[in-house]
């Protein structure tokens, strides 16, 4: 729509008028732009540019190459959070999309209450992971929570004090991820499921397929583009990971359960150790952007070709 | 939702009776799984203490009691100070409600302007600014700690107010842009020729047929407000931090006996106004999930 057709209203304008009225448009989003150009694009280089400078507790304005990278890398901590990442982004993934896709066909066969079902299991998500980690603690807490349990149902010898574990505790911190996600993976895949082109499902089944075998070879082949849509998204909630971890482990038992997230958070803000806090705060951005940019990309022009 | 559909265990026809009982029991046990947290944190929270030392997590209390309750909203530590959570309650209250009418205002207006008075580049600018739904929020940390205290506005429920309508923007400039692509342009066409103007037009024609997707755009902001820690934790201190920086502090005190049930109430409390919307307006919330984490 053009914006001139807006001056054919039979009114006189003045001309300082006019140009305000074609304007206008442009002057409404122009606060929005500026706000993106200077805090997500500005703070974007402010933060890349510290990566490259010896900041410590305030920033220094010196360029030292990629020595703060080399120290991150090298740094104990950091190679930790890398390898935890790796443990929980993979089995979040894993297990909430296993879980997601399980639920959701069990939700599709025609069943009674399926929405009081389908909102017992998406309210998690309306919770903050503050709330989430606090719960999961208490209830995997050593001592009193369900080791407890079920030491009274007659196992005086279960043990389950994962959480105070250096091994076992980023494994609560998968817990208490997925059981706060998958309902939300769950409504996606449900989603997918009907729209599936019902004809080929019934001819199938008219050829004699068995039920597996319909989902095997018909259902879950056409749900490719969620299991990408959900892939991303669970891979970027995973990077950005953060609260869960401060709320459930604290980042402990000592730094056992660091992520890159809490390493950039302690760098930044108790260490002044600036320049390393944005240098791993540049690296978990880069990691999204080549998620990202790839998938964004291909759905772009998969939306290009319908249209044409 | 229309149900048109079948699902394949419908077409097939048999088979429904022998599987039934799985399907149910599969159901319910994941049904348990989920709500066992909520329970167990309501029953801890009415339970006094020697009662939580005694029995399991998910005994019905013997004695039931409020008084968890009563403490956490008015006595326990957050930090040094115990006067409860009810303040940062409030923090969080403020600061929530005004985050979300501004962010989603200035959203409503930008994705009218990039759907109704579409200008040269217009597509590319939406991207531009769609990019903030995904960056990590690490990446913006250092250099919106340094603008707050320069603006002096460091530690205070207005500069976290800002930093939320600023990072909030770009989705709901996502959900409204992509509502009003499907309002029909002829609307808009004759009002102009009944010599409307770009507000008028915004006000009498759009807002009204908006309410759908305000309360998607409302919600959704909410529940991402409410329950932000990084920001909160970033930047905020002592009196002025939001509830779920207060609660953090409230279970991670380490002075003194550990109380549990004041814990879970104090939990409970941070959760309820978003278990509220969620209750209310589940729909929306869930639709709001679909279009705002594809993107974000």
């Amino acid at each position: 729509m053009d914006s001139s057709t807006a001056t054919a209203a039979p009114v006189t304008w003045s001309a300082a008028g006019r140009w305000l009225q074609r304007s206008l448009p442009r002057l409404v989003l122009s606060p929005t732009l500026v706000v993106s150009l200077v805090f997500v694009y500005g703070f974007i280089l402010w933060t890349a540019y510290l990566s490259f400078t010896p900041s410590k507790g305030y920033p220094i304005h010196e360029l030292v190459g990629f020595l703060q990278y080399v120290r991150v890398w090298n740094h104990p901590r950091w190679q930790v959070a890398i390898h935890n990442l790796a443990i929980f982004g993979v089995l979040y993934i894993v297990l909430c999309m296993a879980l997601g896709l399980l639920l959701a066909i069990l939700l599709d066969q025609r069943i009674r209450q399926e929405g009081t079902l389908r909102a017992i299991y998406l309210y998690p998500l309306a919770l903050s992971f503050i709330v989430t980690g606090t719960a999961w603690k208490w209830m995997l807490n050593p001592g009193l929570g369900i080791e407890k349990l079920v030491q009274g149902w007659g196992f005086p010898n279960f043990k389950f004090d994962w959480i105070v574990s250096e091994e076992m505790a980023i494994y609560c911190v998968v817990i208490a991820g997925v059981w706060q996600a998958t309902g939300f993976v769950m409504a996606m895949f449900l989603a997918g499921l009907r729209g599936i082109d019902q004809d080929l499902i019934k001819a199938a089944s008219l050829d004699g397929a068995s039920l597996p075998k319909i989902y095997r070879r018909i259902v879950i082949p056409q749900l490719r583009p969620v299991f990408m849509g959900a892939l991303i998204i669970l891979a970027h909630l995973a990077i950005k990971s953060y609260e869960l971890v401060v709320a459930l482990t604290g980042g402990g038992p000592g730094y056992a359960t660091e992520l890159p997230s809490t390493f950039m958070y302690v760098h930044t803000f108790t260490r002044n150790q600036l320049g390393m806090g944005a240098a791993s705060a540049v690296m978990m951005l880069l990691t999204i952007v080549a998620i990202m940019v790839p998938y964004l990309y291909s759905e772009m022009r998969g939306a290009r070709k319908q249209t044409h | 939702m229309a149900h048109q559909w079948d699902s394949p265990q419908m077409v097939k026809g048999t088979g429904v009776r022998w599987s039934a009982f799985v399907i149910y029991g599969l159901l319910m046990f994941f049904a348990a799984i989920y709500v066992l947290p909520l329970v167990v944190m309501l029953l801890t929270s009415l339970k006094p203490l020697q009662e939580i030392y005694s029995g399991s997590i998910i005994a019905l209390p013997h004695e039931w009691t409020v008084k968890p309750w009563i403490d956490a909203w008015g006595q326990t530590c957050v930090g040094l100070s115990c006067h409860g959570i009810k303040g940062y309650f409030w923090n969080s209250t403020k600061m929530t409600v005004a985050a979300v009418i501004l962010s989603t205002a200035i959203g409503m207006l930008n994705g009218y302007v990039l759907t109704k008075w579409r200008f040269k580049g217009a597509d590319l600018l939406f991207g531009l600014i769609l990019f903030g739904c995904f960056i990590p929020f690490q990446i913006v940390l250092i250099p919106m700690a340094t603008l707050l205290g320069k603006l002096g506005i460091a530690s205070s429920t207005p500069g976290l107010v800002l930093v939320h309508v600023v990072y909030g923007l770009a989705f709901t400039t996502l959900y409204f842009r992509n509502f009003y692509v499907a309002f029909p342009d002829e609307l808009i066409r004759a009002a102009m020729i009944d010599g409307a103007k770009f507000f008028s037009i915004f006000f009498r024609i759009l807002v009204p047929n908006s309410a759908p997707i305000v309360v998607v755009t409302v919600i959704w902001q909410f529940t991402n407000i409410w329950n932000d820690f990084l920001f909160g934790a970033s930047f905020s201190t002592g009196e002025s931090a939001p509830m779920t920086v207060a609660l953090n502090n409230v279970v991670n005190t380490s002075t003194g006996e550990r109380e549990y049930n004041v814990h879970m109430a104090a939990a409970i409390i941070a959760a309820l106004p978003t278990l509220l919307v969620y209750i209310v307006g589940g729909r929306y919330f869930v639709r709001g999930l679909m279009t705002g984490s594809v993107k974000g």
